[in-house]
């Protein structure tokens, strides 16, 4: 696509949407978004780059190529389930730790493997529509 | 077939010793358990497995199982040594290795089973393990196919044992061994003769009953070592052992006397003629092997002391020689380079051991005294006399005990005393390794037969209970056991056994005449085989059209045929439509979706068709946003625009639709999408009338924040309390890009390389 305009649109845009679906990504477990809704928007982000750009100049400025991105995330939610092993505790049950405190109200913050298992997702439906799209673009 | 320049043969062959001294270690974990066993306790595992289907993975050792495990073990130890040293060098070794122990684990898991699912799942690994092991020589077509055979054979045979397995669980409530022959025989149970006839299919496929038999001598394409392993003690008795194990239950019928007799007995026979009608002598061993099949199958008709003592001896005693005279046979193929009877004679001065050690399997096959192959015949007769169908077994047995006679003069006599032909190797003395399986087995088998007392009591008599279900009921195992009608009948074996012997050369020549004019079911398999092919390459061009949209058609007439069935079948009331009650925004919403449907059907180009789904697509994220979800309106919406996007790049290189009213816009086509838009509409309508259950939202509400602690639930229910459902989906999404991807990849490459027509 060679329009000046959308070319140069897009570098603006792209950087907000990805940034955007970081942040879907991250506010999910209490409002609209989670895992699938930013990996959706993220991918969309790089699509429009892609389209404004080439696939080529879109593939190098993911640094690391999708599919490889979509097997790490499925490698990444697979740890978030096991790590429940460990602790004596089903596949896939979720295990939380309360920095500053012994539970949600009293802590400051939270570390949890529900959303390393959400990143997992993330990367997975990032990784797996891009490579989707580039192979196709690349086709054409 | 060595190649020494492999750098890790060193590992390679420290991988071979290490499986071996692993198995002996197992060997001697079960030498702890003789004692409890003899005594008449029987030892028991569990693990709960899938309890909610009563699946649970428990072993069981008994007399039976722990004979079985002994011998696997023992003589696995044993092949595995000598494999390292026959193998040494070979490319694949490390390979050859692993296989031969998942093996010996499949089998021992096997014969230690408790639990009828557990024995199948085990039965079947040994089937996988033993086709890698027979189809070892995978650069030769003959092997590829003989493990195929093998496989196939004996796979189709297990699932038949499978549905006999699961119609036991049913009709008696427990999938459970001990707990099923505790409760006696299934004779007069309902379906106890399907259960038979399917229990049977595995068993005598696996232990290669006529008519089944053509695997058996057709998996010696595999190196030595894994013929002597699987047709001495394993793979090939596992049908035997079947039997022998589920005797309580399943027989007690004239259906089991009969079948088992008649099989066992032509088995034995037919395999006893052509054994001595081979020249290759891994053939005739491999042809030995199946006379003990029948032999032993024969035994287990009876239900008496002596038929089942008969049974065990027998059992023991040939796989005790089975494995020595394999081992043997291998030395001496490694040596001159020859397995030709007809070739192989005098090797007794350049070969001392090896003749000593076959001179002992060989007079234990025979029946000799003082062997403990003597001690079998004798008890074998005992066994026969008493056996319901006396007038039919003790000929029968008469003839193959004598041939093998003669067999064993051919395959341990002639090779080391015999006249010497010319021999592709100056014969040599083997290696130790290789020798030391065939002196421990042989020297077995002459010492049970000095001292029987020892392998009756520890071995035989512990396994004739579990079989008898009740201790001291067998038959006494002596070497010594008066002037008797099992004696005479020995006499005459070994005069009738010494004529054939004699004139064996004759006799070989006239079996080759009949066989040639005989049926070869082998060459059957492989026509068997061609017209599966044939068939499917048929059923394949029917169905699978490479048109997609015959595809789409077919699968969406079946949908829809299955829905109207069952909608008529369940004679649903009338739908209620309620149009009150409608907002403004809602009927605009309903108008979009109906306007994008619309033409989506009457377009001609496909970009405006595209756009026109898009259309409907985001109406139904507005739906979805009205009813407030917006989790699943963001992703409707997204994914919408990323079909657009996809669908659009794949357009660009498709052409335009086919003008409206064209053939391909046909009636049928027309009548199937309205048909199934109908059905669908109705199922909704129905959905939506049943009182919602708010049994599963209400858990949600409830339990979202409390337990995962968030607010979104849709969120948590994706990321918590369905997180398996979800890694699914993930993982789902993974593959399937990666399949598309590499479909596209692939295409590029096909296209580039025939020269890139753009």
């Amino acid at each position: 696509m060679n329009s000046i305009i959308f070319s140069a649109a897009a570098r603006l845009l792209v950087a907000l949407m990805f940034v955007f679906s970081l942040f879907m990504l991250l506010r999910g477990h209490h409002l609209p978004g989670g895992g699938f809704i930013g990996g959706l928007i993220g991918a969309v982000s790089f699509i429009v780059y892609s389209l404004a750009c080439g696939p080529a100049e879109a593939r190098k400025a993911l640094r690391i190529s999708p599919e490889v991105i979509a097997m790490l995330g499925l490698g990444v939610a697979l740890l978030a389930g096991m790590f429940s092993f460990f602790m004596g505790d089903p596949l896939f049950t979720g295990q939380w730790y309360w920095v500053g405190g012994d539970s949600y109200e009293t802590s400051a913050f939270s570390i949890n493997t529900v959303l390393v298992f959400d990143v997992g997702v993330y990367l997975v439906v990032l990784g797996g529509i891009l490579s989707l799209t580039y192979a196709f673009e690349e086709e054409t | 077939m060595a190649d020494h320049s492999d750098p890790n043969a060193p590992w390679k062959t420290l991988s071979g010793l290490g499986t071996s001294g692993l198995t002996a270690i197992l060997f001697l974990y079960f030498l702890q358990f003789l004692g409890p066993v003899a005594a008449g306790e029987p030892v028991r595992f569990v693990w709960d497995w899938i309890p909610s289907l009563d699946v649970s993975l428990s072993f069981y050792i008994d007399g039976l199982s722990l004979m079985f495990a002994l011998l696997i073990t023992g003589i696995g130890a044993m092949v595995m040594l000598y494999a390292a040293k026959y193998l040494a060098g070979h490319k694949h070794y490390d390979r050859f290795a692993i296989y031969l122990f998942s093996f010996m684990l499949s089998m021992l898991g096997l014969v230690l089973a408790d639990n009828l699912i557990a024995l199948f799942v085990f039965w079947e690994l040994t089937t996988f393990t033993s086709y890698l092991l027979i189809g070892f020589i995978h650069t030769d077509a003959k092997s590829r196919r003989n493990a195929l055979q093998a496989l196939l054979l004996t796979a189709t045979g297990g699932l038949a044992m499978l549905a006999g397995f699961i119609l036991i669980g049913i009709t008696q409530g427990t999938f459970e061994l001990s707990e099923l022959n505790a409760a006696g025989t299934l004779a007069d149970q309902p379906f106890y003769l399907l259960i038979l006839i399917l229990v049977l299919a595995g068993a005598f496929t696996k232990s290669a009953q006529v008519p089944f038999h053509f695997w058996l001598p057709n998996a010696m394409a595999a190196p030595t070592p894994v013929s002597a392993y699987l047709h001495s003690a394993t793979m090939v008795k596992a049908g035997v052992y079947l039997l022998a194990r589920m005797h309580p239950s399943l027989s007690g019928s004239d259906v089991w006397v009969w079948t088992l007799s008649i099989f066992g007995a032509v088995t034995a026979v037919f395999a006893s003629f052509m054994a001595l009608r081979q020249t290759d002598l891994k053939q005739t061993l491999a042809y030995t092997t199946l006379m003990a099949l029948g032999t032993l199958t024969m035994f287990l008709a009876g239900s008496t002391g002596y038929a089942i003592t008969a049974a065990m001896t027998f059992l023991l005693v040939h796989s005790l020689y089975k494995a020595g005279l394999f081992l043997m046979i291998g030395v001496v193929d490694h040596s001159t380079g020859t397995r030709d009877a007809n070739v192989l004679g005098g090797l007794k001065s350049s070969m001392p051991i090896t003749a000593a050690a076959a001179a002992a399997a060989g007079l234990a096959m025979a029946g000799i005294p003082p062997f403990l192959g003597f001690i079998a015949k004798e008890v074998a007769y005992a066994g026969a006399l008493e056996m319901q169908l006396m007038l039919f077994v003790v000929p029968m047995a008469l003839v193959a005990f004598a041939l093998m006679f003669a067999v064993a003069g051919i395959v341990a006599y002639k090779p080391f005393y015999g006249l010497q032909g010319e021999l592709p190797h100056e014969p040599h003395e083997g290696p130790w390794p290789m020798l030391l399986g065939p002196i421990v087995l042989g020297v077995l088998g002459l010492l049970f037969g000095l001292l029987p007392g020892i392998a009756a009591y520890w071995l035989i008599e512990p396994a004739v209970a579990a079989v008898m279900g009740a201790p001291d009921v067998g038959g006494r195992v002596k070497l010594w056991a008066g002037f008797n009608l099992p004696l005479l009948l020995s006499l005459i074996t070994f005069a009738l056994g010494f004529v054939i012997y004699q004139r064996h050369l004759a006799l070989r020549e006239r079996l080759a005449r009949i066989e040639a004019r005989a049926a070869d079911l082998d060459a059957g398999w492989d026509r068997l085989l061609d017209h599966f092919v044939t068939y499917t390459k048929i059923q394949t061009r029917l169905i699978q059209t490479g048109v997609l949209r015959q595809y789409m058609f077919a699968t969406f007439a079946v949908f829809a045929a299955t829905v109207l069935v069952t909608l008529m079948a369940r004679n649903v009331g009338g739908i209620s439509l309620q149009f009150a009650g409608l907002s403004f925004m809602e009927w605009g919403v309903a108008l979009l979706i109906l306007a994008g449907s619309v033409l989506v059907v009457l377009t001609s180009s496909r970009i405006v068709g595209l756009v026109a789904l898009g259309v409907v697509g985001i109406g139904v994220a507005l739906i979805f946003i009205m009813f407030s979800a917006p989790d699943v309106a963001i992703t409707q919406l997204l994914v919408e625009l990323l079909v657009v996007v996809l669908l659009a790049l794949a357009f660009l290189k498709m052409p335009n639709l086919d003008p409206s009213g064209s053939q391909t816009h046909s009636f049928p086509n027309a009548v199937l999408a309205i048909t199934v838009g109908v059905l669908t509409t109705i199922v909704v309508l129905l959905v939506v009338d049943q009182p919602f259950d708010r049994r599963l939202t209400d858990f949600f509400e409830a339990a979202s924040w409390t337990e995962a602690f968030g607010r979104n639930i849709v969120n948590v229910i994706l990321v918590d309390f369905r997180t398996l459902d979800t890694f699914g989906e993930i993982a789902v999404v993974a593959v399937a890009a990666l399949g598309a991807f590499a479909l596209l990849k692939g295409f590029a490459r096909a296209r580039d390389a025939k020269g890139g027509d753009k």
